[in-house]
C-alpha cells in the first residue's frame, strides 16, 4: 500500500541520492534528507558544486569516507563511469607507509638473520583475505566471559554517591537539612567512579604471522565486543584501523567487513613505520594515551631498528601500559635475539608469549591486576 | 523544515564569508555553505578537524559576525550538567536557612541558581552564540545529554520547573576527532570537515593575522609548515602556530637575523615540544632553504 506523498518531479534526483547513499551503507536519518532538501532551496544551486556542499553539510558523511562519498555522488549526479569498488579502503583509515627503497634491492640479511631462520620481506603484496568457518575456541569463550570483569580500569572523573569518599555532596546535604531546620545532620559523601580503561590492540597481520592472523582478529571481534572502549589497528606494509568493522556483532560478518578494508594481508612488514605513521595521525594517537597497548607482532623487521625503537619509546611515554606479544617467546627463559625485539626491550613493559590464543588472552585479562611500571 | 529570515543581512554562503572576512576570518567556501546552512536552518554547526585549523576561532568570528556574545562551554572528561548547566549555590543557600529562622524562604529563588554556559544561552537565545569546545574530550554520557538538549532547547531544573528558549540558540560544536561522536549527534548537527588550508589561504591568513609580517615571509613560512605537518610529530604546528612564527620571524629579522636563520632561532614558537624539535633538528636546515628557495 503506498501512502507517501508524491515527491515533486524536482525532488527526486535528491532523494533517490539519499537512497543510494543507504544503499551503501551511509546512516542517514529522514530529518537530514528533508534539512538536504531545504538546503539546496535555500542556496537556489548555481551549479553541482553548491549541491555537494549542501549534501556534505547535512547528509554529514564520516570523513573517513569522504572518498566514497564523492564518488557516489559523481556517480549520480554526473553519470560518471569510471566508479570503483564504494569503498576500497583507501581512506583516511588506511596509512599507507612512505615507500622508501623500493626498486632498489635490498642486500639479504646475513649475519642478523634471526633464530628461527624466518626472514621480514620489504616488499608490498596487496592481497583480500576472506574468514570462512571461523571455530569458537576455548580462550575465545574465556575472553568474553571474563573481559567486563577483569579489563584494566581507573578513576574516572565522575561521581557517585556512597557512604565513605573522599568528597562531599553538598546538594544531597542541603536536601536532608532542609527537614531538619538547616541542621546538617548526616554528610553526605561522593566518591570518583571506577571508569574502563581505553585498550589499543596493535596487529601485526605480515606474512611471518600468517598462521596466528585468523586467530589473533577473531580475539580483537571478541575484545571489542566485550568492552566499550577499545581500538583495534592492523599493520603489515600499511596501518588500518578496524575498529569500526569489528563493532558488528556477527563474527564473521565483522572479520569480512575487516578484510575487505586491510589490503596488506601476509605481506612484508615495516613495524617501526607502522607505529610512526599511527603516532603521525593527531587522532590515532590520541587513542594510546592513558590506555593499555598491546602489540601482537613477532617483532621480524628488516632494516634499521631506530624508526621502531623511537616510535615504541614515545608509545611507552604515552600509553599506561605497553605490552608486547611475540610468538617467539614461549617460555620465561626467552631472550629477544631479533634486532627489533632488542632494541624495544627497554621501553616495553612486557614482552610475553603470544603464540597462542591462550596466552594472549590470559595475559590481556590479567592487564587489570597490575599497576603501571 | 523553518528556514530562519533572523540573519539579518546575510542571505548567501558568499554575503557570509565575505562578513567573516570582514571578522578577520578567513573561510573556505564549504565552511562558508555550512555555516550559512546552520544559520538558516536553525540547526547546530559542529566543526571536526585537527588541532589548530580554526575551530574555535570560526565560532568566534561567527559571534562577531551576528554581534552577538559567546559562551564557551569547555568540556573534558567527566564534565556533567552542573558544569554545563546550572548549580546551586550551596554555602549561600546554608546561610539563608540559618538566617531565616521561623520566616519561610524559598533557598531554591534566581538568588541562589549559579548559571552556567548552556543555561545563559537558553535565556538570551537572541543575543548570544553557545559554543561547546572539543566535545570529544566528553565522555558518552555527556554526549547524550548534550543531544536532549539540543532537540529541544529546553532545561528542567527539578526545584524550579522548565526553561525553554524563546527561539532557538546559535550553538557551535567542535571536535578534535579523539574518539567517533554518535552518530546521532552528527546528523543533528550541520556538519563541516575543516582541512588545514590551501598554501594561498594561509598565507593570506598570516599576512591578515600579522599586518608586519612581509609576503616572501608568510609564503615561506607557509612553505615550511606545510612541510612540517607531514612528518610524524606529536602536536603539528596549527594556523595560530604559522602566525606567530612568521611574526617572531620577522621581529629577528628587523634586529639583524638574516634568512633562514631568523626562521630558525623562532622554531620554538611553531614547534612546542621538545620531542618533536629534537627529531626535525637535523633535517631543519634542508627544510628551511627548502622553503625559502
Amino acid at each position: 500500500m503506498n501512502t507517501e506523498p508524491r515527491l515533486p518531479r524536482a525532488a527526486r534526483v535528491f532523494v533517490s541520492f539519499v537512497a543510494l547513499l543507504r544503499a551503501n551503507n551511509f546512516a542517514v536519518a529522514p530529518e537530514q534528507t528533508t534539512a538536504f532538501l531545504t538546503a539546496i532551496e535555500l542556496l537556489g544551486p548555481r551549479d553541482l558544486e553548491d549541491i555537494r556542499q549542501a549534501a556534505l553539510a547535512t547528509l554529514a558523511p564520516p570523513p573517513e569516507r569522504r572518498a566514497a562519498f564523492d564518488r557516489l555522488f559523481d556517480l549520480h549526479f554526473r553519470g560518471s563511469e569510471a566508479v570503483e569498488r564504494a569503498d576500497d579502503g583507501e581512506d583516511d583509515e588506511t596509512v599507507r607507509l612512505q615507500e622508501e627503497g623500493r626498486g632498489d634491492e635490498e642486500p639479504l640479511l646475513s649475519d642478523d638473520a634471526n633464530e628461527s631462520g624466518l626472514t621480514a620481506a620489504r616488499t608490498e603484496a596487496l592481497v583480500e583475505r576472506r574468514f570462512a568457518q571461523l571455530s569458537t575456541t576455548d580462550a575465545l569463550r574465556r575472553l568474553t566471559r571474563e573481559a567486563p570483569r577483569r579489563l584494566p580500569r581507573r578513576r574516572g572523573h565522575r561521581r557517585m554517591r556512597t557512604r565513605r569518599g573522599p568528597f562531599a555532596d553538598l546538594r544531597r546535604t542541603l536536601r536532608d537539612s532542609v527537614r531538619s531546620d538547616g541542621e546538617i545532620l548526616r554528610l553526605g559523601h561522593m566518591k570518583r567512579r571506577q571508569r574502563p580503561r581505553k585498550m589499543l590492540l596493535l596487529i601485526d597481520v605480515s606474512g611471518s604471522m600468517k598462521s596466528r592472523t585468523e586467530e589473533n582478529m577473531k580475539l580483537a571481534h571478541a575484545l571489542v565486543q566485550a568492552a566499550p572502549n577499545v581500538e583495534v589497528f592492523t599493520f603489515g606494509t600499511r596501518l588500518t584501523r578496524v575498529t569500526r568493522p569489528l563493532r558488528l556483532k556477527r563474527r564473521e560478518q565483522a572479520l569480512n567487513a575487516a578484510a575487505h578494508l586491510v589490503s596488506d594481508w601476509d605481506g612484508g612488514t615495516r613495524i617501526g613505520d607502522a607505529l610512526q605513521a599511527f603516532l603521525a595521525v593527531p587522532r590515532f594517537g590520541g587513542y594510546a594515551r592513558g590506555a593499555a597497548v598491546v602489540i601482537v607482532s613477532d617483532g621480524l623487521e628488516r632494516g634499521e631498528p631506530d624508526a621502531l625503537r623511537d616510535a615504541v619509546a614515545k608509545l611507552s611515554r604515552r600509553a599506561w601500559r605497553v605490552s608486547w606479544l611475540t610468538p617467539l617467546a614461549t617460555g620465561p627463559a626467552f631472550r629477544p635475539q631479533t634486532e627489533a625485539l632488542i632494541a624495544i626491550e627497554r621501553f616495553v613493559d612486557d614482552l610475553v608469549d603470544g603464540g597462542s590464543s591462550a596466552s594472549i588472552v590470559a595475559h590481556i585479562l590479567a592487564l587489570g591486576r597490575r599497576r603501571a611500571a | 523544515m523553518a528556514v530562519r529570515s533572523n540573519i539579518v543581512g546575510i542571505d548567501s554562503p558568499e554575503a557570509l564569508e565575505k562578513a567573516l572576512r570582514a571578522a578577520y576570518y578567513l573561510a573556505d567556501e564549504g565552511l562558508a555553505t555550512a555555516a550559512y546552512l546552520g544559520l538558516a536552518l536553525g540547526k547546530p554547526l559542529l566543526l571536526e578537524g585537527a588541532p589548530g585549523v580554526g575551530k574555535t576561532e570560526a565560532a568566534k568570528a561567527i559571534a562577531a559576525v551576528l554581534g552577538r556574545r559567546l559562551i564557551r562551554l569547555q568540556c573534558y572528561e567527566g564534565i556533567d550538567a552542573s558544569a554545563a548547566l546550572y548549580e546551586w549555590n550551596y554555602p549561600r543557600q546554608m546561610l539563608a536557612i540559618r538566617q531565616a529562622g521561623d520566616e519561610s524562604i524559598d533557598i531554591y529563588g534566581e538568588a541562589f541558581l549559579i548559571e552556567r554556559p548552556m543555561l545563559a544561552a537558553l535565556r538570551a537565545p537572541d543575543s548570544t552564540v553557545l559554543l561547546i569546545d572539543e566535545i570529544d574530550r566528553a565522555d558518552q554520557e555527556f554526549e547524550a545529554f548534550l543531544l536532549e538538549f539540543l532537540s529541544d532547547f529546553q532545561i528542567s531544573i527539578p526545584e524550579r520547573g522548565t526553561v525553554r528558549a524563546a527561539e532557538r540558540p546559535v550553538v557551535v560544536l567542535t571536535s578534535n576527532r579523539t574518539r567517533d561522536l554518535h552518530e546521532a549527534l552528527r546528523r543533528r548537527c550541520v556538519y563541516h570537515w575543516i582541512d588545514y588550508p590551501t598554501a594561498e589561504r594561509e598565507a593570506r591568513i598570516i599576512m591578515m593575522r600579522a599586518s608586519s609580517v612581509a609576503e616572501a615571509t608568510a609564503r615561506a613560512v607557509v612553505a615550511a609548515v606545510e612541510r612540517l605537518r607531514r612528518e610524524p610529530l606529536s602536536k603539528a604546528p596549527g594556523i595560530a602556530e604559522a602566525v606567530d612564527w612568521a611574526e617572531a620571524a620577522t621581529l629577528l629579522n628587523k634586529g639583524g637575523a638574516r634568512w633562514p636563520d631568523a626562521f630558525k632561532r623562532s622554531i620554538g614558537v611553531a614547534l612546542k615540544d621538545e620531542e618533536d624539535l629534537h627529531f626535525i633538528s637535523p633535517r631543519l636546515d634542508a627544510m628551511l632553504a627548502e622553503a625559502t628557495a
